[in-house]
């Protein structure tokens, strides 16, 4: 019946079959990998070291780690879900992230732990091909579903942690100052790519409409270098503000910079440039007709 | 020109003229309202136009070009032009398409362009090689 069945219906019941006779198996394969955990563990520990991986992780660190992946290991084996794992996985990431541990070294001790676990089960059962097959049918796929799930664990976590500092840095890097009444400041600190350079001429386009800015003074001394596409970037900053009537001075090109500029051939000659910021700020404070004054009385 | 509602209002504020766009004009407007413009220029003996473009959150190759005229044709007929009111995001559209207003000034908003044709801050827009 149970043939008949197999041989007729669709695949996915079949596979069912086939899930049911892994069912069997797994405790007896949970039994032994439990009964030899020390041994286990210990192997899959030296193997790590041969290969060089976790380096960032102390002695006991390691001997932690191992012990808790190793049993999480044989519980998923065990309970077939890998909920807890997943949950784990995430931890152990968030833990060793910040330790500089790279994604090759996570999935290459979990695969050395998946191999050692084979190795031992091959020994065990090498008198039995028959019911090696069978083990090891039901050993693999749960295995390789373990591997799967912690990779994929410290990769998201390593992106969650990505896109963090991205929002981090992106609100930090395009602060629009207000330094006097209708003078804005826009320090540029840092590499500018096209999708920060698109996000600083929004900030500062918005900036000149709520403060009502005049004149804005550009900043690029922090910027470490200057190619093409963010000198064009940058024209169109210029243009775009002009249109909403602000003027825009651009300061502390450094001398590479400008060579760089006048070497690829950029059109800067719509730009306003001085400088130094100093510079730019007393121009700017001239064109809105402030004059600075220095009193007595000041610090010496 | 054609019959029906003027599409722009067109506001006389001493020797100058201020004319507001409310809604996006198609092209048909946007000649009428040029040919208003230069019309009401004469009648009023203006001196200075402010066009604000404040209530567009867009606006194309064919209105940037119409504009360009209008302030080109004023400035035949004795008047200077400023745009007025031009939105961060217009701004920045219009200038990842290439297109500028050109020559003509512009301003933050209709107190800066009353303040350009005034001549009052001593500072002119654009005026940066623009």
């Amino acid at each position: 019946m149970t043939q008949f069945q197999a041989e007729t219906t669709s695949t996915e019941e079949s596979l069912e079959v086939g899930y049911v006779d892994n069912e069997r198996l797994l405790p007896e394969l949970v039994a032994h990998l439990r009964e030899h955990r020390s041994r286990l563990r210990d192997t899959w520990a030296q193997r790590v070291r041969e290969a060089n991986l976790l380096e960032a992780m102390t002695a006991q660190e390691m001997a932690a780690e191992t012990t808790l992946v190793y049993d999480n290991y044989v519980e998923v084996l065990e309970t077939g879900s890998v909920e807890a794992l997943q949950h784990y996985a995430r931890d152990l990431s968030e833990r060793i992230i910040p330790r500089g541990v790279e994604t090759h070294e996570v999935v290459g001790i979990v695969l050395l732990l998946r191999d050692v676990l084979a190795r031992s089960l091959f020994e065990k059962y090498r008198h039995n091909p028959e019911l090696l097959n069978r083990i090891l049918d039901a050993y693999e796929p749960a295995a390789n579903r373990i591997a799967n799930t912690v990779a994929v664990s410290f990769v998201e976590e390593r992106e969650r942690i990505i896109r963090q500092q991205q929002d981090a840095l992106r609100e930090l890097s395009t602060p629009v100052l207000p330094v006097r009444e209708r003078l804005l400041i826009l320090p540029i600190i840092g590499v500018l790519d096209g999708e920060r350079a698109r996000q600083l001429t929004e900030q500062l386009l918005l900036g000149i409409r709520a403060h009502r800015a005049k004149v804005v003074v550009i900043d690029i001394t922090g910027a470490p270098e200057v190619d093409a596409t963010v000198a064009n970037h940058l024209v169109q900053t210029v243009d775009a503000s002009r249109l909403m009537g602000a003027n825009v001075i651009i300061t502390g090109l450094s001398p590479t910079i400008a060579q760089t500029l006048v070497t690829i051939g950029v059109d800067l000659s719509k730009m306003y440039t001085i400088g130094d910021l100093q510079g730019g700020l007393e121009e700017a404070e001239r064109l809105l007709g402030y004059t600075v004054t220095k009193q007595g009385g000041a610090i010496t | 020109m054609e019959p029906g509602p003027a599409p722009v209002s067109i506001l006389r504020q001493g020797s100058y003229l201020v004319a507001s766009i409310h809604t996006a004009l198609d092209d048909t407007q946007m000649e009428r309202f040029r040919h208003d413009l230069i019309e009401a220029i004469g009648h009023q003996r203006a001196r200075g136009v402010i066009i604000d473009v404040a209530a567009l959150d867009v606006l194309d190759s064919f209105g940037s070009r119409t504009l360009h005229d209008i302030a080109e044709m004023a400035r035949l007929r004795g008047a200077r032009t400023v745009i007025v009111g031009i939105q961060p995001d217009v701004a920045f559209a219009m200038v990842r398409l290439g297109m500028g207003t050109g020559t003509i000034p512009t301003a933050l908003d209709l107190e800066e362009g009353l303040a350009f044709l005034n001549g009052g801050t001593g500072l002119v827009p654009g005026s940066f090689g623009g």
